[in-house]
Protein backbone atom coordinates (compact mmCIF):
# COMPACT_ATOMS: atom_id res chain seq x y z
CA UNK A 1 0.00 0.00 0.00
CA UNK A 2 1.25 3.51 -0.71
CA UNK A 3 2.97 5.69 1.84
CA UNK A 4 0.09 8.18 1.77
CA UNK A 5 -2.11 5.86 3.86
CA UNK A 6 0.27 6.10 6.80
CA UNK A 7 0.76 9.84 6.36
CA UNK A 8 -2.99 10.51 6.30
CA UNK A 9 -3.50 8.35 9.40
CA UNK A 10 -0.74 10.21 11.22
CA UNK A 11 -2.12 13.59 10.15
CA UNK A 12 -5.60 12.75 11.40
CA UNK A 13 -4.26 11.34 14.67
CA UNK A 14 -2.13 14.46 15.17
CA UNK A 15 -5.13 16.72 14.65
CA UNK A 16 -7.32 14.76 17.07
CA UNK A 17 -4.52 15.11 19.62
CA UNK A 18 -4.28 18.84 18.84
CA UNK A 19 -8.00 19.24 19.45
CA UNK A 20 -7.62 17.37 22.74
CA UNK A 21 -4.77 19.62 23.84
CA UNK A 22 -6.59 22.82 22.93
CA UNK A 23 -10.10 21.99 24.05
CA UNK A 24 -9.92 19.72 27.08
CA UNK A 25 -10.41 21.24 30.48
CA UNK A 26 -8.69 18.66 32.63
CA UNK A 27 -4.91 18.97 32.70
CA UNK A 28 -4.40 15.18 32.65
CA UNK A 29 -6.52 14.97 29.49
CA UNK A 30 -4.31 17.64 27.92
CA UNK A 31 -1.27 15.43 28.59
CA UNK A 32 -3.11 12.52 26.96
CA UNK A 33 -3.60 14.67 23.86
CA UNK A 34 0.15 15.35 23.77
CA UNK A 35 0.73 11.60 23.85
CA UNK A 36 -1.49 11.19 20.79
CA UNK A 37 0.50 13.85 18.92
CA UNK A 38 3.80 12.15 19.79
CA UNK A 39 2.41 8.85 18.54
CA UNK A 40 1.45 10.45 15.23
CA UNK A 41 5.05 11.65 14.89
CA UNK A 42 6.30 8.13 15.60
CA UNK A 43 4.04 6.64 12.91
CA UNK A 44 5.47 9.13 10.42
CA UNK A 45 9.07 8.37 11.43
CA UNK A 46 8.65 4.61 11.10
CA UNK A 47 6.75 4.92 7.81
CA UNK A 48 9.46 7.12 6.29
CA UNK A 49 12.08 4.64 7.51
CA UNK A 50 10.27 1.69 5.95
CA UNK A 51 9.62 3.39 2.60
CA UNK A 52 12.79 5.42 2.02
CA UNK A 53 15.73 4.28 4.18
CA UNK A 54 15.12 0.67 5.29
CA UNK A 55 18.89 0.00 5.33
CA UNK A 56 19.60 2.60 8.02
CA UNK A 57 18.65 2.54 11.68
CA UNK A 58 18.38 6.31 12.33
CA UNK A 59 14.57 6.37 12.46
CA UNK A 60 14.54 3.71 15.16
CA UNK A 61 16.98 5.72 17.25
CA UNK A 62 14.78 8.80 16.95
CA UNK A 63 11.63 6.86 17.82
CA UNK A 64 13.34 5.51 20.95
CA UNK A 65 14.33 9.05 21.90
CA UNK A 66 10.73 10.20 21.39
CA UNK A 67 9.65 7.42 23.79
CA UNK A 68 12.10 8.75 26.37
CA UNK A 69 10.87 12.32 25.88
CA UNK A 70 7.26 11.19 26.28
CA UNK A 71 8.11 9.42 29.54
CA UNK A 72 9.93 12.49 30.87
CA UNK A 73 7.07 14.78 29.83
CA UNK A 74 4.49 12.61 31.57
CA UNK A 75 6.59 12.36 34.75
CA UNK A 76 7.10 16.12 35.06
CA UNK A 77 3.59 17.02 33.89
CA UNK A 78 1.82 14.71 36.29
CA UNK A 79 4.05 15.80 39.18
CA UNK A 80 3.10 19.40 38.45
CA UNK A 81 -0.59 18.52 38.19
CA UNK A 82 -0.57 16.60 41.48
CA UNK A 83 1.32 19.42 43.19
CA UNK A 84 -1.21 21.99 41.92
CA UNK A 85 -4.09 19.74 42.95
CA UNK A 86 -2.72 19.57 46.49
CA UNK A 87 -2.64 23.32 46.84
CA UNK A 88 -5.69 24.43 44.86
CA UNK A 89 -7.95 21.33 44.78
CA UNK A 90 -8.48 21.63 41.04
CA UNK A 91 -7.00 20.24 37.84
CA UNK A 92 -9.06 22.36 35.44
CA UNK A 93 -6.57 24.07 33.14
CA UNK A 94 -8.60 27.29 32.88
CA UNK A 95 -8.71 27.71 36.66
CA UNK A 96 -4.94 27.33 37.09
CA UNK A 97 -4.15 30.98 36.48
CA UNK A 98 -1.36 31.42 39.01
CA UNK A 99 1.11 32.54 36.32
CA UNK A 100 -1.24 35.17 34.95
CA UNK A 101 0.30 38.21 36.67
CA UNK B 1 -7.53 -5.72 -1.12
CA UNK B 2 -4.68 -7.64 0.43
CA UNK B 3 -4.66 -8.90 3.98
CA UNK B 4 -2.13 -6.23 4.98
CA UNK B 5 -4.41 -3.48 3.76
CA UNK B 6 -7.28 -5.02 5.68
CA UNK B 7 -5.22 -5.09 8.87
CA UNK B 8 -4.08 -1.51 8.25
CA UNK B 9 -7.63 -0.25 7.75
CA UNK B 10 -8.81 -2.06 10.86
CA UNK B 11 -5.94 -0.67 12.96
CA UNK B 12 -6.34 2.83 11.54
CA UNK B 13 -10.06 2.79 12.23
CA UNK B 14 -9.42 1.56 15.76
CA UNK B 15 -6.81 4.27 16.40
CA UNK B 16 -8.92 7.12 15.08
CA UNK B 17 -12.11 5.94 16.81
CA UNK B 18 -10.31 5.43 20.12
CA UNK B 19 -8.54 8.80 19.84
CA UNK B 20 -11.84 10.53 19.07
CA UNK B 21 -13.54 8.85 22.02
CA UNK B 22 -10.54 9.79 24.19
CA UNK B 23 -10.83 13.51 23.53
CA UNK B 24 -14.61 13.57 23.94
CA UNK B 25 -15.27 11.39 27.00
CA UNK B 26 -16.22 13.10 30.19
CA UNK B 27 -15.03 10.33 32.48
CA UNK B 28 -11.25 10.51 32.55
CA UNK B 29 -10.77 6.85 33.45
CA UNK B 30 -12.68 5.92 30.28
CA UNK B 31 -10.50 8.39 28.36
CA UNK B 32 -7.40 6.65 29.71
CA UNK B 33 -8.68 3.27 28.54
CA UNK B 34 -9.42 4.67 25.08
CA UNK B 35 -5.88 6.09 25.07
CA UNK B 36 -4.55 2.59 25.75
CA UNK B 37 -6.62 1.28 22.83
CA UNK B 38 -5.20 3.93 20.49
CA UNK B 39 -1.64 3.18 21.63
CA UNK B 40 -2.21 -0.50 20.98
CA UNK B 41 -3.38 0.31 17.46
CA UNK B 42 -0.16 2.27 16.90
CA UNK B 43 1.77 -0.85 17.96
CA UNK B 44 -0.12 -2.81 15.29
CA UNK B 45 0.88 -0.17 12.73
CA UNK B 46 4.52 -0.59 13.79
CA UNK B 47 4.26 -4.34 13.20
CA UNK B 48 2.82 -3.68 9.73
CA UNK B 49 5.85 -1.47 9.03
CA UNK B 50 8.27 -4.31 9.95
CA UNK B 51 9.38 -2.58 13.15
CA UNK B 52 8.50 -5.35 15.60
CA UNK B 53 10.97 -4.23 18.23
CA UNK B 54 9.43 -0.76 18.34
CA UNK B 55 5.99 -2.33 18.68
CA UNK B 56 7.18 -4.23 21.74
CA UNK B 57 8.72 -1.08 23.20
CA UNK B 58 5.49 0.80 22.46
CA UNK B 59 3.46 -1.74 24.43
CA UNK B 60 5.98 -1.81 27.28
CA UNK B 61 6.66 1.90 27.64
CA UNK B 62 3.38 3.52 26.58
CA UNK B 63 0.79 0.98 27.70
CA UNK B 64 2.80 -0.51 30.55
CA UNK B 65 4.23 2.64 32.07
CA UNK B 66 2.81 5.91 30.75
CA UNK B 67 -0.85 4.89 30.71
CA UNK B 68 -0.59 3.46 34.20
CA UNK B 69 0.91 6.72 35.49
CA UNK B 70 -1.94 8.56 33.74
CA UNK B 71 -4.55 6.40 35.47
CA UNK B 72 -2.76 6.94 38.79
CA UNK B 73 -2.87 10.69 38.27
CA UNK B 74 -6.54 10.62 37.30
CA UNK B 75 -7.39 8.73 40.46
CA UNK B 76 -5.22 10.98 42.66
CA UNK B 77 -6.86 14.15 41.32
CA UNK B 78 -10.54 13.27 41.44
CA UNK B 79 -11.90 16.79 41.77
CA UNK B 80 -15.20 18.43 40.99
CA UNK B 81 -14.08 18.78 37.36
CA UNK B 82 -15.67 15.40 36.59
CA UNK B 83 -19.18 16.80 36.88
CA UNK B 84 -18.53 19.81 34.67
CA UNK B 85 -18.23 19.93 30.90
CA UNK B 86 -15.12 18.13 29.63
CA UNK B 87 -14.15 20.98 27.29
CA UNK B 88 -13.36 24.63 27.93
CA UNK B 89 -15.27 27.50 26.38
CA UNK B 90 -12.90 27.87 23.42
CA UNK B 91 -13.55 24.40 22.04
CA UNK B 92 -15.14 25.81 18.89
CA UNK B 93 -11.92 27.56 17.96
CA UNK B 94 -9.96 24.44 18.84
CA UNK B 95 -12.20 22.34 16.59
CA UNK B 96 -11.84 24.85 13.75
CA UNK B 97 -8.05 24.97 14.12
CA UNK B 98 -7.71 21.18 14.26
CA UNK B 99 -9.96 20.74 11.22
CA UNK B 100 -8.05 23.38 9.25
CA UNK B 101 -4.77 21.73 10.25
CA UNK B 102 -5.99 18.30 9.12
CA UNK B 103 -7.30 19.74 5.85
CA UNK B 104 -4.02 21.55 5.14
CA UNK B 105 -1.90 18.52 5.99
CA UNK B 106 -3.93 16.25 3.72
CA UNK B 107 -3.72 18.79 0.85
CA UNK B 108 0.07 18.96 1.38
CA UNK B 109 0.36 15.15 1.44
CA UNK B 110 -1.68 14.93 -1.76
CA UNK B 111 0.60 17.38 -3.58
CA UNK B 112 3.80 15.47 -2.81
CA UNK B 113 4.48 12.97 -5.62
CA UNK B 114 6.56 10.60 -3.45
CA UNK B 115 3.56 9.56 -1.35
CA UNK B 116 2.48 7.11 -4.06
CA UNK B 117 5.71 5.14 -3.64
CA UNK B 118 5.43 1.57 -2.44
CA UNK B 119 7.51 -0.13 0.22
CA UNK B 120 10.51 -2.00 -1.12
CA UNK B 121 11.71 -5.37 -0.01
CA UNK B 122 13.28 -5.55 3.43
CA UNK B 123 15.76 -8.10 4.68
CA UNK B 124 13.74 -9.82 7.41
CA UNK B 125 16.77 -11.76 8.68
CA UNK B 126 18.32 -8.58 10.09
CA UNK B 127 18.35 -8.22 13.86
CA UNK B 128 17.03 -4.67 14.12
CA UNK B 129 17.14 -4.60 17.91
CA UNK B 130 20.85 -5.47 17.94
CA UNK B 131 21.54 -2.91 15.20
CA UNK B 132 19.69 -0.27 17.18
CA UNK B 133 21.61 -1.15 20.32
CA UNK B 134 24.94 -0.78 18.55
CA UNK B 135 23.86 2.48 16.87
CA UNK B 136 22.80 4.01 20.20
CA UNK B 137 26.21 3.56 21.83
CA UNK B 138 28.66 3.86 18.93
CA UNK B 139 30.41 7.20 18.37
CA UNK B 140 29.54 7.00 14.65
CA UNK B 141 25.91 6.51 15.60
CA UNK B 142 23.68 8.25 18.11
CA UNK B 143 25.65 8.27 21.33
CA UNK B 144 25.24 12.04 21.87
CA UNK B 145 21.43 12.10 21.48
CA UNK B 146 21.27 8.96 23.61
CA UNK B 147 23.28 10.54 26.42
CA UNK B 148 21.29 13.76 26.21
CA UNK B 149 18.05 11.77 26.45
CA UNK B 150 19.45 9.91 29.47
CA UNK B 151 20.35 13.14 31.25
CA UNK B 152 16.93 14.56 30.38
CA UNK B 153 15.19 11.52 31.88
CA UNK B 154 17.29 11.77 35.04
CA UNK B 155 16.57 15.49 35.37
CA UNK B 156 12.86 14.85 34.79
CA UNK B 157 12.74 12.16 37.46
CA UNK B 158 14.58 14.26 40.03
CA UNK B 159 12.52 17.31 39.13
CA UNK B 160 9.21 15.49 39.41
CA UNK B 161 10.19 14.10 42.80
CA UNK B 162 11.07 17.60 43.93
CA UNK B 163 7.82 19.10 42.62
CA UNK B 164 5.49 16.42 43.98
CA UNK B 165 7.18 16.15 47.38
CA UNK B 166 4.82 16.88 50.28
CA UNK B 167 5.20 20.33 51.75
CA UNK B 168 7.04 20.75 55.01
CA UNK B 169 4.95 21.43 58.11
CA UNK B 170 6.39 24.87 58.79
CA UNK B 171 5.61 26.36 55.40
Amino acid sequence: MPLSWYLVLAALLFCIGLYGVLARKNAVAILMGVELMLNAVNINLVAFWRYFTPDLIAAHAFVVIVFAIAAAEVAVGLALIISIYRRRKTVAADEINLMKW
Amino acid sequence: MTAMQGVFLFAAGLILWAAFMMVTRQNLVHAAFYLIMALFGVAVIFVLLDAGFLAVVQVLVYIGAISIIMIFAVMLTRGDVIEEAPVNKNYGWALLLAALFAFGLIILIGQWPAVASLAGEIDTSRDLAAELGVALVSPEGFVIPFEVASVLLLAALVGSLLVARPQKKGK
